[in-house]
């Protein structure tokens, strides 16, 4: 089958899913050899909307993220090495240590932060937006979401206030079909797209699985966003292959079937954009091989940083509370 | 120097500072109409974008503003009536109030939040009539509460001039106040508060619109030859701890007018502020005059009932002069 994305978008979008599939894998190990506190929410499954729709962003514009939320911030241009810093704790890290993977940030490159509330970056992307439609520089903001999200309150307030107010903004709603272990189809009569119209905005499903699909999907909906046509609705169907979290491998929770998780690895994007760019003759096996090589070599790198890295001093646990802080304030917790 | 009520006062420092930071939008419900007068001839003066009318989704622009700051512009975001934060208490609790820590300092978020109709006016019932502070103190916000005109329009300057968020609560009951008020910008800086009458026998720390009541019940209990001390932290977050202890150590002898709840209330932080920097210098046990821990309930005498009153003023006042230290 042909690719009908220039050469280098296609390579770099191959580049992206993969460097996003392995980040997930080696975060998952991270976490069991209790390297990285806590749990992380991999992304694993899902890289082609990340890739797909971060492809048809410039570096200026904008996206808000979700608690799944490290594909977004790789597919924007974010350097895994600052993550992985991040997610263990140091210093070096996005966050500087202070936020680690529901809420990893890089503002320079537009990634208004990944977020442990379910529905809560939406309004944020619609503030964005404004500032840009007064600026009139023609940025778009990103609001990234799960099929969860749709049944959140201020998800609504967000979407009616970019339609109201024709906000560049890009609503993309990816339907891994599970809020956790509650099935969409529980809980929604419509798909999430449907939801749209009530609005008087324009939604449209694409099938998450298929990069391509998702680029030129979200590539309409941005460069719509761009001339000023206001805001679109986004449904990516796609599929997480592993748990709602790290902690889930260890749960046996049987919410959802051996053979529907087999069923959507059969689907993978990254293989299947892998086989495309060969059959279209952009790139021979051993060329995917050197991609998926310097994917490892940066990994690699990227995890010997982290560990090499300082962890924050104890004394500046207060740090960055406020732009300007006065006697007392703010306060320790013991005097 | 001219008068201007309170909220005469509050449009000043919006017209001014709006007129001099063109990033500077002011966000909310019914703002353009100007129904009480505080946000009347900015649409006029400002134009349409950066006076905007919200439909009633109060997570929805809270979020928007905070969204609007990470991207540069400095939002003014309006609540009608102060309860109406509890309806966006994640965008503001766990989002605005965080985030600026949480992502490690990479953004500044110069947001002033104003409260409107603070506190009872009466007859509104249990859902119009709550101070919120103390849930926005604990949340890390900075909270500043003007008792009068001139410190309405000198703490909205510094509030809006500040780079982090800060709540500005108007008490409902002020709103109509009249006071002088100078005509240029000024700035009533966060965080120092101010002796509203010096006495030497009880302190009373009072917030808001109990200022003035606490003042009342001086003047009537000078009569009697009691000196009451009236002092006024003006900023709940930052705290003029300093300020506070001086107030204290003037009489020894401390009384807390506050119209917030009793339990974890803003007099529970100033009383245990009292109690670990003043204890030498206390001669009584502090006393705490605040609202009862009910909703307001709506019947008048009922309500009269639940919200600190000058007749329990007084008694405290003189219950800890009573009192031999």
């Amino acid at each position: 089958m042909a690719v009908g994305l220039p050469r280098t978008l296609a390579e770099g979008l191959y580049r992206r899913m993969r460097l996003i599939r392995r980040f997930e894998e080696e975060v998952a190990a991270l976490v069991d050899a209790n390297e990285i506190a806590g749990v992380c929410h991999e992304y694993v499954g899902q890289e082609a909307v990340a890739a797909g729709v971060c492809a048809a962003l410039r570096v200026d514009d904008v996206i808000t993220s979700t608690h799944r939320g490290h594909g977004h911030v790789i597919a924007k241009g974010g350097e895994v090495r600052y993550m992985l810093a991040e997610l263990l704790g140091r210093v070096t890290g996005y966050n500087r240590g202070r936020g680690g993977s529901m809420h990893i940030a890089d503002i320079s490159l537009g990634i208004f932060g990944a977020n442990g509330i379910v529905g809560a970056g939406a309004p944020m992307a619609c503030g964005a937006a404004y500032r840009f439609k007064l600026a009139g520089d023609r940025r778009v903001a990103v609001s990234f979401f799960g099929d969860g999200a749709v049944n959140q309150g201020v998800l609504h307030e967000a979407l009616n206030l970019a339609a109201i107010w024709d906000l560049p903004v890009v609503f993309v709603c990816e339907n891994n079909l599970y809020a956790i272990t509650t099935a969409l189809r529980a809980v929604s009569k419509l798909e999430p797209h449907q939801r749209a119209a009530a609005y008087g905005m324009p939604g449209l499903a694409v099938d998450g699985m298929d990069v391509e699909a998702v680029y030129l999907a979200a590539a309409a909906a941005v460069e719509r966003a761009r001339q000023g046509g206001g805001p679109t609705f986004v449904e990516c169907k796609t599929y997480r292959y592993v748990g709602h979290y790290t902690a889930e491998r260890f749960m046996k929770l049987s919410y959802r079937s051996e053979d529907e998780i087999a069923a959507w690895r059969q689907r993978d994007a990254i293989e299947t954009w892998g086989r495309r760019l060969i059959e279209a003759g952009l790139w021979n096996g051993e060329d995917l091989a050197a991609a998926d090589q310097a994917v490892e070599q940066e990994i690699a790198q990227a995890i010997a940083f982290a560990r090499a890295s300082p962890w924050p001093e104890s004394a500046s646990a207060l740090d960055y509370m406020y732009s300007r802080t006065y006697a007392g304030t703010p306060a320790w917790g013991a005097e | 120097m001219r008068a201007l009520r309170y909220l005469q006062a509050m449009n000043e420092a919006y017209q001014q500072e709006m007129a001099r930071d063109p990033a500077i939008i002011i966000v909310g419900e019914d703002i353009r109409s100007g129904i009480r007068g505080e946000t009347r001839g900015l649409l006029e003066a400002f134009g349409p974008e950066r006076v905007i009318d919200t439909p009633i989704s109060e997570a929805g622009f809270v979020g928007f503003a905070t969204g609007a700051a990470m991207a540069g512009l400095r939002p003014i975001v309006q609540f009608q009536v102060a309860s109406l934060v509890y309806v966006a208490f994640d965008q503001l609790v766990n989002q605005a109030a965080k985030l600026p820590l949480m992502l490690g300092g990479q953004v500044r978020l110069p947001i002033t939040y104003t409260l409107m109709v603070a506190g009872s006016r009466g007859g509104l019932a249990g859902q119009h009539s709550d101070n919120p502070y103390p849930y926005l103190l604990h949340a890390g916000f900075k909270v500043v509460c003007p008792s009068t005109p001139r410190e309405a329009k000198g703490l909205l300057v510094s509030a809006i001039r500040e780079d982090d968020p800060v709540v500005f609560l108007a008490p409902a009951l002020v709103l109509a106040q009249r006071g002088e008020v100078p005509e240029e910008a000024y700035e009533v800086p966060l965080g120092v508060g101010e002796v509203k009458r010096a006495g030497t026998d009880v302190t009373v720390v009072a917030v808001g619109h109990l200022v003035g009541e606490a003042l009342a019940v001086a003047d009537e209990l000078a009569r009697e030859g009691i000196s009451v001390h009236v002092w006024d932290p003006r900023t709940l977050l930052p705290l003029d701890r300093d300020g506070l202890c001086a107030a204290a150590r003037r009489t020894g002898r401390v009384v807390i007018y506050d119209d917030s709840n009793r339990t974890c209330g803003f007099a529970a932080e100033i009383s245990a502020t009292l109690a670990e920097r003043a204890f030498a210098d206390l001669r009584a046990p502090v006393k705490r005059v605040t609202r009862a821990d009910v909703p307001l309930p709506y019947s008048a005498p009922l309500e009269k009932a639940v919200v600190p009153s000058p007749d329990q003023l007084a008694r405290a006042i003189r219950a800890v002069l009573a009192h031999s230290g």
